[in-house]
């Protein structure tokens, strides 16, 4: 286990290479450095692991690499910590983060800023890694803020469109709000506790706090902040459907696999905190049930298929926030690795169909493509079915799990009819998605010339695996480090059937809605109150309106109020008055014998009047 | 020793300015050369090591006996820490400076030189009077560079400067007089002796610290005394807003620490609050209105107020984690912002503006300026890793400790600081090229050797105080640690 450190240091490296380099390596060598050092990556945990699952599921290793910090007991230090939980967040990161580096050597070959792209994306791994073997909190936050300057460098890769630099600001900002309070969180814990060392903090918080304290509520309640950020979570989750001006493998690797998710890792990582507070757990599943229902719906009628798969993504993770909420802590978990699998193939199978209809990302202007794009197809056949849980991929044991789970709750039955319903949502955009962009007439977007090569279908290949048979196995890992002990399916019965038909009876109705009955289902919603509800689910629910006139418009119209700050007024204002004071002392010096001598007399008179009223 | 050092750039200043007489590229020749000897003095003193007061170097030398005045100048950690930071980024001034000014090179390097000597002074006497002279010294040549060789309304600016320094100035020069006259009225001994004085703190009345306080907060700049600094940083040349913003205003950083907290500890804690609320403030409005502005340098010129906001935050929380952060925020500040200054000056150079709303789209014309600038405001919104956030960060668990709410406020600012700071990204170097002066899409000239290897320099002491501060934590820590306990930060 010795050789952990290798795992970050080699993407780093791959960024750092490419970055002395100015972009004046030529393409091949770049894509043997920006994915290789990812690869490399992966090959370094290989070891790891063997090592790991030798020594048995509850081994910890820390591996501490020097000081960062040592002031009157603040002593953050650079530590790396693996556990069960950090193992399977590696295996995502450099795994998933591997074949999505080689599909982009693919997909942005011929780019001008190549070099630069695999600059950002391997420190972009560099930084995740830091963030899920963090020991110390601080550690983890410099992780935290590395991906999201990473994702905001990527958002922004195509930086002379203004518009993706808007979102890619937008992002950065938004997801810095829940940042901020995440810091607030580190600062109380470290005031209450001492440290920030986040195993001494977990054993000091059970012993300091007795259940249900309002110290440990206010702080998993601003850790929470972070996670909701940088996860897209209701309230702070406007910024990742624009995200999608990125790159499609950006879109894949951070707004889908790995960035997204490390909300959840946080509150995994930090469960006693929330095991403390019965209040920051149902706010878990507060937020993560009004996401999962807020994004499907939304999901539903969106025409871009990258803002299809960005609401999507959303509503996933608020399942894994649910289930996290609910106590299942080890099916969060699970369904972020069984996401990243299958979102991270939904997004690059869009990203082949994207570049074979020449940037065409209107799903009404595609249709009837399962013929000419087989691969694509059969990836995102593969895709949508793992994220509509049909029984058998990897999606639905996940998924099965937090359902299950979420019904054993208190007040269960109610939770798990409500997270049930969105399922059922989910597998009715993940069929729409397939008719229409796959079946029905031809759209009219440009004939597809399949521009795809090898480096791209592998790992649409790979990654269709992994989609299908990546929930067989369960994970095990993370079981050892979570307080309930691995993924249970816990409640049989009919509710365990009921589970398992709501996916099938939704790709069922999206069949209907959307290819048998299209023309009816088109007039259906045709109405001016469809199109109004329509229109306000497409538009996010209007939080992007909302917040505009909350916050944008007047932080924005009062900066340019005072831009000339205001703080100046009274001392430009002194000096007015010292210049027309000036200027009338200077008038009065003019030489004229006549108004001397009425100043004089003027002068006296008033003299004469002060005394004599003083008398 | 640290006499010859201030002697050698007030010395090497007059050199440079008689070598014009061989030609107009010698003055900055051999500025640069002056300021190599200083760092290498600098270094000496360094690796000599601190003796056991922990002093790296002391001169004691009677000046105006009569009146208790010496010419005492003493370095230990913190100020071997400034004067180091002082003679970097004053050779990074010059060096950003090479191709900028155009005429009385001589006069020019002398100023610069000038105003170099004497915040070497402020940064190590320990006579009041001495301070005071000193203070005084950097304050005409720095008016001098503005005044000269400033940009389009630099008489307006030099003069504001002038004047809110001169004021709070006097302040200053009474509160010492009141400072030394209460401890002769008490002890008998008339001295401006630091080390005297610092003893004779109990039953000093308060308003004699309000004087000093006046004087540091308006060279720090803290709100609502920072109006000066937003005129002078934009129309200084190149150089100055360099030395302004990287040294001068930790001048006022350094009064603080050094005079005000130890020689006033019950008045400083009186007013902790109402101080530290101005930090806070200073932190959220600063960034707020340099996201409002046009003109490049003016808003990295408010960003100072807002980073330097954290430094006012962390002296007054008074524990050793904000204190220590707020002297890591001064270092790191200095480079950040130096550098953000010189690719100001640069694009001015280039494209003969400041204003962003023409600009846009560079970094197709200019790959390496962009990245360059990226980097540093990137460092600047307190990106971990990189030195500003180990300042902040320090700062704010430090006073979190002291006061919840002051912290909160403070904390939103780096809401605002990713604001601003990605919004000056957006306007230079992204966007479309449409808009860019100067030449549609034709390609900048680029950053060549010279300028990359200062900014590879500021670069790398970033990722340094961002990774691994230790070094320079230890060489301060222990000057901090004794402050406000009235033992003053030096025995």
């Amino acid at each position: 286990m010795e050789a952990l450190w290798l795992i970050p240091l080699l993407p780093l490296l791959g960024f750092v290479t490419l970055l002395v380099t100015e972009g004046r390596l030529p393409a091949v060598l770049v894509a043997m450095i920006g994915a290789g050092s990812v690869g490399l990556a992966a090959l370094a945990a290989a070891p790891v692991t063997l090592d790991f699952l030798q020594q048995g599921p509850g081994t910890v290793f820390a591996q501490p690499l020097w000081v960062w910090i040592d002031v009157a007991g603040f002593s953050p230090d650079i530590t790396l910590y693996l556990d069960g939980l950090s193992l399977a967040m590696v295996w995502v990161i450099t795994g998933v983060g591997f074949l999505i580096h080689l599909y982009a050597t693919g997909y942005m070959a011929g780019d001008p800023g190549y070099s630069r792209f695999f600059a950002y994306m391997n420190l972009f791994v560099f930084a995740m890694l830091m963030l899920v073997l963090a020991d110390d909190l601080l550690v983890l936050y410099l992780g935290w803020e590395g991906v999201g300057l990473c994702s905001y460098l990527l958002i922004g890769f195509f930086h002379d469109e203004p518009a993706n630099g808007y979102a890619a600001r937008k992002a950065f900002v938004v997801t810095r709000v829940g940042d901020t309070a995440m810091a607030l969180g580190l600062f109380l814990l470290f005031r209450e506790l001492g440290t920030l060392d986040i195993q001494s903090v977990l054993s000091a918080a059970t012993t300091t706090w007795p259940d249900g304290s309002t110290t440990v509520t206010v702080a998993a309640l601003l850790i929470l902040g972070g996670a909701v950020g940088k996860s897209a979570q209701l309230p702070l989750q406007t910024w990742l459907p624009d995200a999608m001006a990125g790159p499609t493998p950006v879109s894949a690797l951070i707004h889908a696999a790995t960035m997204v998710t490390a909300g959840v890792y946080l509150v995994a990582r930090v469960h006693d905190l929330f095991l403390l507070s019965p209040l920051a757990q149902s706010a878990l599943i507060g937020v993560g049930l009004a996401t999962l229902f807020m994004a499907a719906c939304a999901a539903l009628v969106q025409r871009d298929i990258k803002r299809i798969l960005a609401y999507s993504t959303m509503s996933q993770i608020g399942y894994m926030f649910f289930a996290l909420g609910v106590g299942a802590w080890s099916a969060a978990v699970f369904h972020l690795m069984t996401h990243a699998f299958f979102k991270a193939l939904l997004f690059l199978s869009a990203g082949s169909v994207i570049l074979a209809l020449h940037h065409e990302q209107d799903i009404f202007r595609m249709g009837g493509l399962w013929r000419r794009l087989p691969l694509p197809f059969a990836g995102m056949l593969v895709g949508a079915a793992a994220l509509a849980a049909l029984p058998f991929t990897s999606g639905f044991y996940s998924k099965d799990a937090i359902l299950l789970a979420s019904a054993a709750a208190p007040g269960g039955l109610w939770l798990w009819a409500a997270a049930s319903l969105a399922a059922l949502v989910t597998a009715l955009y993940s069929a729409r998605l397939i008719f229409v962009v796959f079946f029905g007439p031809p759209g009219s977007a440009a004939g597809p010339d399949d521009g795809s090569n090898n480096a791209m279908r592998g790992p649409l290949v790979v990654l269709s695996l992994l989609a299908l048979g990546g929930g067989w196995f369960g994970l095990a890992p993370p079981a050892a480090v979570l307080p309930d002990g691995g993924v249970s399916h816990g409640h049989g019965g009919w509710l365990a059937w009921v589970t398992g038909a709501v996916p099938l009876l939704g790709v069922g109705l999206g069949y209907l809605l959307f290819y048998r009955w299209r023309e009816r289902t088109a007039a259906l919603v045709s109405g001016a109150a469809a199109q109004t509800l329509r229109r306000f689910w497409q538009a996010g629910w209007g939080f992007d309106w909302l917040y505009a006139r909350l916050f944008e418009q007047p932080f924005t119209a009062l900066a340019r109020l005072n831009r000339r700050d205001v703080v100046d007024v009274p001392f430009v204002l002194t000096a007015a008055l010292l210049r027309i004071g000036h200027q009338l002392a200077a008038d009065g010096q003019n030489g004229r014998l006549r108004w001397y001598l009425a100043n004089m007399a003027a002068g006296l008179a008033l003299l004469l009047i002060i005394v004599l009223g003083a008398a | 020793m640290l006499l010859w050092l201030i002697a050698v750039l007030a010395g090497g200043g007059v050199l440079a300015w008689l070598s014009e007489r061989m030609g107009a590229a010698w003055p900055q020749r051999v500025a640069l050369l002056v300021l190599a000897v200083a760092a290498v003095c600098t270094a000496m003193l360094w690796i000599g090591g601190a003796d056991a007061a922990g002093l790296y170097a002391l001169t004691d030398l009677p000046w105006i006996p009569r009146f208790g005045i010496g010419l005492v100048l003493a370095l230990d950690g913190l100020s071997l820490l400034l004067v180091a930071l002082t003679v970097l980024l004053g050779a990074v001034a010059v060096i950003s400076s090479w191709t900028e000014i155009s005429q009385r090179h001589g006069l020019f390097q002398l100023n610069l030189l000038m105003t170099l000597a004497g915040v070497v002074g402020v940064f190590t006497a320990l006579d009041l009077f001495a301070f005071f002279v000193f203070w005084e010294v950097m304050l005409v040549p720095m008016y001098l560079l503005i005044a000269i060789w400033g940009h389009e309304e630099r008489g307006y600016a030099s003069m504001k400067f002038f004047l809110f320094t001169q004021i709070s100035g006097l302040l200053l020069l009474v509160a010492i007089i009141a400072l030394v006259l209460h401890h002769q009225s008490a002890s008998g001994v008339l001295t401006f002796d630091y080390r005297i004085l610092l003893g004779a703190a109990a039953g000093v009345p308060a308003w004699i610290m309000l004087g000093f306080l006046a004087a540091f907060l308006t060279k720090l700049p803290g709100v609502p005394l920072h109006t000066w600094l937003p005129d002078a940083h934009t129309q200084a040349p190149t150089a100055g807003s360099v030395i302004l913003a990287g040294i001068m205003l930790k001048t006022g950083a350094y009064g603080l620490i050094r005079f005000v907290v130890p020689l006033f500890p019950e008045a400083s804690l009186e007013l902790r609050y109402p101080i530290m609320l101005l930090g806070a403030v200073s932190v959220v409005y600063g960034a707020y209105v340099a996201f409002a502005q046009d003109d490049f340098k003016r808003l990295v010129a408010y960003s100072s107020i807002s980073h330097m906001g954290f430094v006012l935050l962390g002296v007054f929380a008074w524990n050793q984690v904000a204190v220590q952060g707020a002297v890591v925020q001064m270092v790191a500040h200095g480079f950040s912002t130096a550098a953000l200054f010189m690719m100001a000056g640069a694009l001015q150079e280039r494209l003969h503006t400041r204003d962003l709303a023409r600009m846009g789209g560079l970094w197709g014309r200019a790959p390496r300026m962009g990245a360059v600038t990226l980097f540093f405001v990137v460092a600047s919104l307190g990106m971990p890793g990189l030195g500003n956030f180990v300042g902040e960060f320090m700062v704010l668990v430090g006073a979190f400790q002291v006061n919840v709410e002051l912290t909160v406020l403070a904390a939103l600012g780096l809401v605002v600081a990713a604001a601003y700071a990605l919004l000056l990204m957006q306007r230079s170097f992204q966007g479309s090229p449409g808009g860019s002066a100067q030449g549609g899409s034709a390609p900048l000239q680029d950053f060549g050797a010279r300028e990359m290897a200062v900014m590879l320099v500021l670069a790398a002491a970033l990722v340094w105080l961002g990774v691994y501060p230790q070094p320079l934590l230890d060489l301060s820590g222990p000057v901090l640690e004794g402050l406000g306990t009235g033992r003053g930060a030096l025995p």
